[in-house]
This record gives structure tokens, C-alpha cells and sequence, in this order.
């Protein structure tokens, strides 16, 4: 395989991912908006927070209202990481990556394209919101089901997965950090119970709302929440699980290729390092300080990745 | 008011009962519903677009991919018609092969007085960095296109042979595909030859002409000059079906004295390269030094058998329209048989009579640039403004040399599934050929091209043509 077409799948679902991303947080921010009636600018500046996109925002806009942060995240020419563009990039790297997916996964990328820019092509009207974004989603899963059903498990199968989970840790340590660090500023109050609508804003934009309950029906507290987000390894957005994954296919990769990996090795070091936290002594130790780490060693595994796959010339 | 030329209409008689290719098709379309049809026509667009089938056009931003209109009528050939046409066919490309191989050697042709010499030396497209080097098993044109109009029941006139790197027969395979997604049924009935192994073929033929330097499978890649080239999907398309890499020049790099292309394990050499970039911008030491696209070293690598390239440079040579004019000559000088195919009467600008008559003529005749392609630089008299004629003789009498002239043809029509029912449009045919040391493979059929405006002969996609289905049925 060509290292620019593992590059290309690579990508492809590192942007599909974060597009998901933010149709998530989009959905977590408009239900807010509906049920709770102070605060609701703020949650909104989280949300651009946790995706690094803030302070590109009030370069250009005066306040957080909500039409104007959706039509930001989703399809404002303002913003170059916006919703629409994602899904572009998606498709556009599936185009060059022709020779390596199968039809069933280029013709789902390609509709998911073609739905997600008929939808997006004029600013969506609060009305149309909730089916605007379950479309998204709908196109999203669909891709992610052409791939699991049709693409042979080799090489391309698992660049795919090593930039959907690389994406993914990012995109959770983000989140968790500035639910942590933003909305709650005093440390005094991380490990006593949390606030209702903190919990269950977090848990949304993570899709680990249902799971939570089912797991710790009546609980909510910040170290279980922590503990839940970071190290559970059955919920499938932890960031223990995504390093689970990133291990698996890049043993697969070494093992396929006969080489000894770096990539490989430092992927379990990350990951055997979950294994010995527990949520305590990571409040303990400070969770930005922990987060901060994380993000850093996630961005450099993927540079290593890329690397030594020859992704680039 | 000069008449319109009576054309021949490839599907109905003058009293409007179907010619014999088109009976069983014409029995079966009169069953159908008109509605039913409609939807079945959006189902094809739904189909295209679905599957991202699609072209750029240069220099419009609004619209940066577009499909190319899919019309879902057929061509239909017979197959005794197609067996005389693929005998011409062949003879012709024969004929451009053992002609490339002469004007890069002896030049045998010029030394019988049978083409002025000037033809090649002032010719661009002539690569005198060819001159001497016999490529591998001596073929120049791995590819070709052959465009053909029909212009009577047993006539068809070649209008142009493309033997650098034809397009299209990606369109070619995917109507075919649609055809029998959207009309399973006719093809249970009516016997059409399939078109579907032409990657396998394509990629059969390639292999044949492996360079010395190749040990074991050859290994095939495509080069594309990019994702925003107007035919990128059939570059994809392509190296997909063939179960080759698509490669653009960054991803290629001289190693151990092999082009090697940078996979995921390290650098691979490869064997033969089809290639989808004009010899201009191939390699940037030989050609235009500003290119980016391609490979810097592959001329010299070429020449001293490290690998192949498809098709070879400078065969723009033979399919230059200013050469056009000679190929009945170049046809009998090099097979010793009559051309079975017509060339169009070809007037030569570059001579003074033939200006002459041009000029006197010009609202009659079709006049094209010499190098020019895909419809543009053209004026077709009979459909010019005064404006226009005014223009192009202006342009005429500046560089003579740069234009011929050629009359109108009457070209024939199929009617095209239309609002108001069937009507009928001017067609073109683009067969495609593969030729290897040993071989020529003509798929059956082609690509039809299309003008969907009513009365024009332009069918070129990037002035609104479209295309259709092209079958070759068995004979009963």
C-alpha cells in the first residue's frame, strides 16, 4: 500500500470522527439550551473550548448565542475546522484512497457527502436541528458500517482504526478537561457529588449517558465519572478503550509487516500505564495536569505512526 | 436557407419502423410506460451521482464536479457491422504503431516522398529523445481511441485517432454497469457482448510489455497528475479495477536505479507505468522543467529499460491532426492494403490552394486548430455568427498552418430518451484498443458520445455532450 493512501485512510477517519464529534456536542449544547435556563451561553463556550475552537470564535463573533455557534460549528466559512468541511475532507480522502476501500465504503462516504452538503446548505433553522444532526449521524454510522462489514481486515483496515481511536482519544481527553478545568474552577469541588447538570451534560457529549446509568444506576459523583471517562475498558470512547484498540491494530500492523514497531511499543507503554491509575490518585495528581500529558503523548504516537508507515515523503 | 444534409438515424428507417439492430430493443421499448422510464432515467442520475461518477471542468468554480448526462437508449452495432469495423480499426492502429516505430528509426515514410519532413521537425509532439530507442516488444501505443462517425448504414469515417492517453472508458464500463442495474431484462433477452473484462485485459496487455529490468509479476501502476484533474475518477477507477497503486509524482523516487513508488513497508519498484500525464510533464529534466508532476530521471530510466512507460512518448505524433491528413497514406505505406476506414477530406491550411477554398467556403466546412482538443478552437461554419466567421477568418489568415478544415459531416443520429419522447441527437463512437507485442484487443462497443442539444454535432462532455450505452448484439 502506498504510504499517501494509508495517510488517506488514516485521515479519513480521524475527520469522520471528530464531524461525529461535534454533531455530538452540538446535540449535547441545543439540549441544554432547552432544558436548563441559566448558563446557557456558557455551555456553548465550553463546547468551542473543547474543540480549540474559542478563541478563533470571539476573534470574529461578539457573543455565544446559540443559532451563531451551530451555524459556526457546522458550516460558518469563519471556521475551517466546521462540520461541513470535515465531512469534505472525509470524502476527499476516500477519493484518493480509491485503490484500498471497497465500493460499499467509497459510495457511503460519498452519499454521507452529498446528504450532509444538501442539509448544510443553507444556515439550519432551530426547527430543523434534531433531524439535521440524526442525519449526520445516520450517514456517519453508515460509513462505519460499510467499513466493519465489507473492508478486508489487512493493512488499510487497521490504518483506519488507528486514526479513529487516535481522534477519538484526543477528542475525549479535550472534553473531559474542560469540563473539569471551565465548569469547575475551584478545586475543592472536584470528588464531592456534582451538580446534576454537570454530569449529565458530560456523560451526553460523550455518548456515555445510557451506559453510566446502566453500569451506576442512582450515582453520580466526579470520581466515578473520571473513572468511568479514563479507565473503564468496556465503554468504547474511554480513553483506556481507545488505547486498547490503538495497541491491537498496530500489533496487527508490526506483526503483518515483520517489523519491530516503535509505534507499537509506545502505544503499550500508554496503554499498561491505565492499568496501574485508579481515579484517585489521578484527581490527586492533578486532572489537567494528567490530560495535558495524555494529549501530548496521543499527538506524538500519531507523528510516530505516520512516520513509520512513510506517510509522507 | 441552406437544407441540413439528410443523416442516417441508426435506429428507425425513413418510415419510422426500426432498422434490424434495434428490432428486439424497439419491441421492447414500444411495451414500456413512459413514466416508468422517467423514473428509471433519474434512477441512472441517482446512480452516478451515488457513486461519485463524476468530472471537473477547469476554470468553473461553481461547479467543480459535474456528471456527465447518461442517456438510457443504446447504441446498438450488429455484430457483422462491428467485425467489419474492428478489422478497420485494427489495421489502422497497426498502421499508427509500425509509423511510430518508422519516424523514430529510418523514416522510411519520408524517404519515399510519402510525408514532408517538415511534419515531424516542427512538430511538438515529436520527441526527438525517442529517436532510436525501440520501446518494449516494440509498442507504442498500449492505448488507443478511435473516434468514428457513422455516416451511412455501411459507413463509418474516422474523425480522429487518440493515441496519447484516451479517456472515457471508464463512462464506457460504468453505463454498461448501469444499464443492467436499471434494464436487467434486456439483457436477458438480447444478446449483448460483454465490455466488463477490459481491466483485466488492460492489465494483461501492460504486463506483456514489462521492461528487461522486471523479475517475477510485473508490477502496474497508474500516475495521475492529481485529484483535481477533469478525469481523476477514471484514473481511480482504473488502477482499482486492475488491482494497481494510483501514484502521483511525490509519491515516486529514483532508488537503486528503479522508479520506485513509497509504500507503507518502503520504496517498490515499478514495472510499468500507465500513465495519465502528457508527455510534457512527465519528466521535468527532458520535458518542461517547471512540472511538478512528474518524475525527474524516468526519460534516461525509460530509454535504458528500467521500466516502461504507457503510452511511450511522443506517440502525439500520430494523432496529430495536421498528420490526420496523411493516415491513408501512412495505412497503405506500412500494411500494403487499402484503408478499410475513411479519413475525412482534410484541407491543409498550411497550403496556399487549400487556404483558398477554405477561405471561400468557410460557412460550409468544420475548422479545427491543429493541436487543439475537446471541441475547442473550432468553428463549425454552417452554425457560426458572422461575428464568428469574421473571427476565424482573421485567424485563418494569420497562422494558416495551425488549422484544417474538413466539411461538415452529415452524422448519423440515435434517438435520446427525451421529455417529449424519443428524439433524435448526432452521435459519436470512441472504441477502445489495447495492443501488446501480440495482440489487439478491441472491446466490443465503445464509448457513444452525444450532443444532447438539439441539431449540434459538438458531443464533447466539456460542451454539454453526454453519453450512452454502446452495444454489440449477436446476429440471429
Amino acid at each position: 500500500m502506498l504510504g499517501k493512501t494509508a495517510s488517506g485512510i488514516f485521515w479519513l477517519f480521524r475527520y469522520l470522527e471528530r464531524a461525529e464529534n461535534i454533531a455530538r456536542l452540538i446535540e449535547t449544547g441545543h439540549r441544554f439550551t432547552l432544558t436548563r435556563n441559566r448558563g446557557r451561553q456558557d455551555e456553548w463556550r465550553s463546547i468551542l473550548s473543547a474543540l480549540g475552537m474559542d478563541a478563533a470564535y470571539r476573534a470574529t463573533h461578539e457573543d455565544h448565542n446559540a443559532a451563531q455557534v451551530v451555524d459556526y460549528l457546522l458550516r460558518d466559512k469563519a471556521n475551517p475546522g466546521n462540520l461541513r468541511n470535515l465531512i469534505d475532507s472525509a470524502r476527499q480522502n476516500a477519493r484518493t484512497t480509491r485503490t484500498a476501500i471497497t465500493r460499499e465504503l467509497w459510495e457511503a462516504v460519498n452519499e454521507c457527502w452529498i446528504c450532509v452538503n444538501d442539509a448544510l446548505k443553507r444556515q439550519v433553522r432551530e426547527a430543523d436541528l434534531p433531524a439535521t444532526i440524526d442525519l449526520i449521524e445516520r450517514q456517519t454510522a453508515q460509513v462505519r458500517g460499510a467499513l466493519e462489514n465489507t473492508m478486508l481486515r489487512n493493512d488499510g483496515y487497521n490504518f483506519s482504526r488507528v486514526g479513529n481511536f487516535i481522534e477519538r482519544a484526543d477528542s475525549m481527553a479535550r472534553q473531559i478537561d474542560v469540563k473539569y478545568y471551565v465548569l469547575l474552577p475551584s478545586v475543592s469541588f472536584v470528588g464531592s457529588s456534582l451538580d446534576n447538570i454537570q454530569w449529565e451534560t458530560i456523560l451526553r457529549s460523550t455518548s456515555a449517558y445510557s451506559a453510566y446509568r446502566w453500569l451506576y444506576p442512582g450515582r453520580a459523583s466526579a470520581l466515578g465519572i473520571a473513572e468511568f471517562l479514563i479507565l473503564d475498558r468496556r465503554f468504547p470512547r474511554s480513553l483506556s478503550f481507545c488505547y486498547g484498540k490503538l495497541t491491537d491494530n498496530l500489533r496487527h500492523l508490526a506483526m503483518s509487516y515483520g517489523v519491530q514497531s516503535a509505534s507499537l511499543a509506545e502505544a503499550e507503554r500508554i496503554y499498561a500505564g491505565f492499568a496501574s491509575l485508579t481515579a484517585e490518585s489521578i484527581l490527586e495528581d492533578g486532572l489537567h495536569e494528567f490530560l495535558i500529558e495524555f494529549l501530548r503523548v496521543n499527538r506524538n504516537l500519531a507523528a510516530m505512526v505516520e512516520q513509520e508507515y512513510r506517510f509522507h515523503h | 436557407m441552406a437544407t441540413k444534409p439528410p443523416c442516417f438515424d441508426e435506429m428507425l428507417n425513413e418510415d419510422g419502423t426500426p432498422r434490424a439492430a434495434y428490432s428486439a430493443y424497439h419491441k421492447w421499448f414500444e411495451e414500456q410506460d413512459v413514466t416508468h422510464l422517467k423514473q428509471k432515467a433519474r434512477d441512472a442520475e441517482e446512480f452516478f451521482r451515488r457513486t461519485g461518477i463524476t468530472f471537473a471542468v477547469y476554470g468553473d468554480d461553481e461547479a467543480e464536479e459535474r456528471l456527465i448526462p447518461f442517456d438510457i437508449i443504446p447504441r446498438i452495432v450488429t455484430a457483422r457491422e462491428w467485425t467489419k469495423l474492428s478489422r478497420g480499426i485494427e489495421q489502422r492502429v497497426r498502421a499508427i504503431n509500425a509509423f511510430l516505430q518508422d519516424i523514430y528509426h529510418r523514416q522510411e515514410i519520408v524517404r519515399a516522398g510519402r510525408l514532408p519532413v517538415e511534419l515531424l521537425e516542427k512538430n511538438e509532439a515529436f520527441v526527438s529523445q525517442m529517436i532510436g530507442f525501440t520501446p518494449p516488444g516494440g509498442v507504442y501505443t498500449h492505448i488507443v481511441g478511435i473516434d468514428l462517425v457513422r455516416t451511412g448504414p455501411d459507413e463509418f469515417v474516422v474523425l480522429e485517432d487518440n493515441a496519447r492517453t484516451p479517456s472515457g472508458v471508464s463512462y464506457m464500463l460504468e453505463n454498461r454497469e448501469t444499464m443492467m442495474n436499471m434494464f436487467p431484462e434486456l439483457f436477458s433477452n438480447i444478446r449483448v457482448r460483454n465490455v466488463s473484462d477490459y481491466p483485466k485485459n488492460l492489465r494483461a496487455s501492460l504486463s506483456r510489455v514489462a521492461p528487461a529490468a522486471c523479475n517475477g509479476d510485473p508490477v502496474v501502476a497508474v500516475l495521475t497528475p492529481g485529484i483535481h484533474n477533469s478525469a481523476y475518477f477514471e484514473h481511480a477507477f482504473l488502477a482499482d479495477q486492475m488491482g494497481a497503486e494510483l501514484v502521483e509524482g511525490h509519491d515516486i523516487r529514483i532508488v537503486d536505479g528503479r522508479v520506485a513508488m513509497r509504500t507503507t513497508r518502503g520504496y517498490q519498484p515499478i514495472d510499468v507505468l500507465y500513465r495519465r500525464l502528457d508527455d510534457d510533464y512527465l519528466d521535468p529534466l527532458i520535458f518542461k522543467p517547471d512540472s511538478v508532476l512528474g518524475i525527474p530521471g524516468i526519460f534516461d530510466l525509460y530509454r535504458a529499460g528500467r521500466i516502461t512507460i504507457a503510452n511511450a512518448p511522443g506517440t502525439g505524433i500520430a494523432d496529430d491532426k495536421a498528420i490526420y491528413s496523411y493516415m491513408p497514406d501512412i495505412v497503405e505505406f506500412y500494411t500494403g492494403e487499402k484503408p478499410i476506414l475513411k479519413n475525412v477530406d482534410t484541407w491543409r491550411c498550411s497550403e496556399k490552394d487549400s487556404l483558398a477554398y477554405v477561405l471561400d467556403h468557410l460557412s460550409e466546412l468544420v475548422v479545427k486548430e491543429v493541436h487543439g482538443s475537446g471541441g475547442y478552437g473550432m468553428l463549425i461554419g454552417p452554425a457560426a455568427s458572422k461575428r464568428d466567421l469574421a473571427d476565424f477568418r482573421a485567424k485563418l489568415i494569420a497562422k494558416p498552418a495551425n488549422y484544417i478544415a474538413q466539411p461538415t459531416l452529415a452524422l448519423s443520429t440515435i434517438p435520446i430518451f427525451a421529455n417529449s419522447g424519443l428524439s433524435p441527437r448526432h452521435v459519436d463512437l470512441r472504441p477502445f484498443v489495447l495492443v501488446s507485442p501480440d495482440k489487439i484487443d478491441i472491446t466490443p462497443g465503445g464509448l457513444t458520445r452525444v450532443a444532447l442539444r438539439k441539431g449540434s454535432l459538438v458531443v464533447n462532455s466539456s460542451q454539454g455532450g453526454g453519453t450512452k450505452d454502446s452495444w454489440v448484439i449477436e446476429d440471429d
